[in-house]
């Protein structure tokens, strides 16, 4: 790469979000700020590297995105009277120059465009696939891959959210005090579940795009964490995604297997990322000894694992403190998966019996299609010799998983049970 | 200010229970008195245009005068499990405050309620 291309990756990567937010808000239409945003980066590719790099790139994009939108409009006589008055607006105003003042505005505006992408009145497979697009500035082929769906299956989709939004008048605004706490909720269930799809993804699929949805979902929740400090719940989230993501390399082995917690080579571990999502999570602590609100889901995931990635061998691992954040856990989601996630922790505290014996009596009829279930009940089966059991749970967990490493590791481990 | 259709859908069938799908009479006067409740605050906040109820889907015609002599139908335009059975219209600044609105509207006449935004444009 050269030095000019990796500038514009680069600025994409930190302007994009911005160009389209202030657009957006300029012109109140989600399709002209995108179009105009694409239009100025194709200008950027093609003028930078004869004229160099603009001293301010992100001005530069948002002038040229604006004077984009404003031709386009233009030429296209059936605007609406709001976009007509934003055009005059923009011309008597000229474009925003990002100066020192202007910061917190900006800031507000690409907060507005996450709220906007993530509004719960948009299906949520709209939500991330409109997030990654206007926020993130993936293109809608990256998208399609990345979701194993048709390009123009990918491109209706985020043309429907963005007729949606305006058809029915979702606000772009940043929500009122009141409902802040739900809709950020809303908005971190989009990026964790863009980071799920990226970390253990269904099917086979070994895309690098793929595998970059875990960046990409902590570089946004690193930008919701600039813009919102205060909350706890994107604190832990991010802490969460980066103890996960920390661990990415160790987590299959060579051979494409998954290779669990216990047996992972940790000195493989990104101890970097361990450390900032271990001082996170401290932070989070410190809140809540103070009096704080009380943790959330994911202040309390990310707690589990910074015990799980605070010791160097796994046997020194903390399970009763582990127990007891699952504990918290329940309190705050008391779902059948999580009962089994504690279950599991149980098992290496109590024992394997007191574990299955948990499972099976209060789990079994609510979790019986879920892979991890049988999984678990397998692992505990054949660690208490019952391999003619162990074997038939293995089977069922096979056939239940969809993430090939996983199916890799079950069939091997089912495979060495001993004779029944 | 933009104009939404709020419309509580439900089985035709409740036109023919005793007490119109609601499980007792009791049950049906407190709806009514919080639906009355909840339009008088439409009203005085400056968000109501129309609302009523519909009978059962069972009592529409459907006409269609596109030809030369206009053809009568017996019944609603589509056989469905559920039908519209009331409706507000109301005049509010975005999808949000509607979504707040229908929220308390399904709450105080015991339904569903589908927002749909009105095609007019959003008025000067």
């Amino acid at each position: 790469m050269t030095d000019v291309t990796e500038a514009i990756t680069r600025v994409h990567h930190e302007e994009w979000a911005r160009v389209v937010a202030s657009l957006t808000k300029r012109f109140g239409d989600l399709g002209v700020a995108e179009d105009a945003a694409a239009e100025a980066f194709m200008v950027a590719v093609e003028r930078w590297p004869l004229d160099g790099v603009p001293p301010n790139p992100g001005a530069w994009l948002t002038t040229t995105a604006n004077r984009r939108a404003i031709d386009r409009i233009r030429r296209e006589s059936k605007r609406d009277d709001k976009q007509k008055e934003a055009v005059a607006l923009a011309e008597i105003q000229g474009p925003d120059e990002p100066s020192p003042d202007r910061h917190s505005a900006i800031e507000d505006d690409r907060l507005r465009l996450l709220f906007t992408c993530c509004h719960p009145a948009l299906a949520p497979e709209a939500r991330i696939a409109l997030t990654l697009r206007m926020v993130g500035g993936l293109t809608v082929p990256e998208i399609a891959n990345a979701f194993l769906v048709q390009e123009t299956t990918m491109g209706q989709r985020i043309t429907r959210a963005k007729n949606k939004i305006k058809a029915a008048h979702i606000p772009y605004r940043v929500p009122e005090a009141a409902d802040l706490p739900e809709r950020v909720s809303g908005v971190l269930a989009v990026l964790f579940l863009v980071f799920n799809e990226g970390y253990l993804s269904s099917g086979d699929h070994e895309s690098s795009v793929r595998g970059d949805l875990t960046l990409e979902a902590i570089r946004l929740t690193r930008l919701v964490r600039a813009l919102l400090p205060d909350d706890g719940e994107v604190a832990g989230l991010l802490a969460l995604m980066l103890l996960i993501e920390a661990r990415r390399t160790a987590r299959v082995s060579a051979t494409g297997e998954l290779v669990r917690l216990d047996e992972q080579d940790r000195g493989s571990w990104d101890l970097d990322l361990i450390a900032e999502g271990h001082r996170l999570v401290r932070e989070r602590l410190a809140v809540v000894a103070d009096g704080g609100a009380r943790p959330g889901r994911y202040q309390i995931l990310a707690a589990i694992n910074a015990v799980h990635t605070s010791v160097r061998d796994a046997r020194d691992t903390d399970w009763s403190q582990i127990v007891a954040l699952y504990d918290q856990m329940i309190r705050v989601d008391g779902s059948p998966i999580v009962r089994l996630n504690r279950a599991i922790a149980v098992a290496e505290m109590d024992g394997p019996e007191v574990a299955l014996a948990e499972i099976d009596r209060h789990l079994g009829p609510s979790l019986d299609d879920y892979h991890a279930f049988h999984a678990t009940r397998a692992d505990l089966l054949r660690r208490l010799g019952r391999s003619g059991e162990s074997r038939a749970a293995y089977d069922r967990a096979i056939e239940l998983a969809e993430n090939a490493a996983e199916v890799a590791l079950l069939t091997r481990r089912r495979d060495q049970l001993g004779p029944s | 200010m933009a104009k939404y259709l709020m419309s509580v859908w439900g089985p035709d069938s409740d036109y023919e229970l005793e007490n119109y799908g609601y499980s007792s009479p009791e049950e049906m006067m407190s709806s009514f008195e919080a639906t009355g409740k909840f339009n008088d605050k439409l009203q005085a906040e400056g968000y109501f245009v129309f609302a009523d109820g519909l009978d059962a889907a069972k009592t529409a015609t459907v006409v269609d005068g596109q030809g030369e002599k206009p053809i009568i139908t017996d019944g609603p335009y589509a056989e469905a499990k559920e039908h519209m059975a009331g409706f507000w219209i109301i005049d509010v600044p975005d999808l949000d405050v509607a979504l707040k609105l229908a929220a308390e509207a399904s709450a105080a006449c015991l339904g569903k309620v589908e927002v749909r935004p009105m095609q007019t444009g959003p008025e000067a």
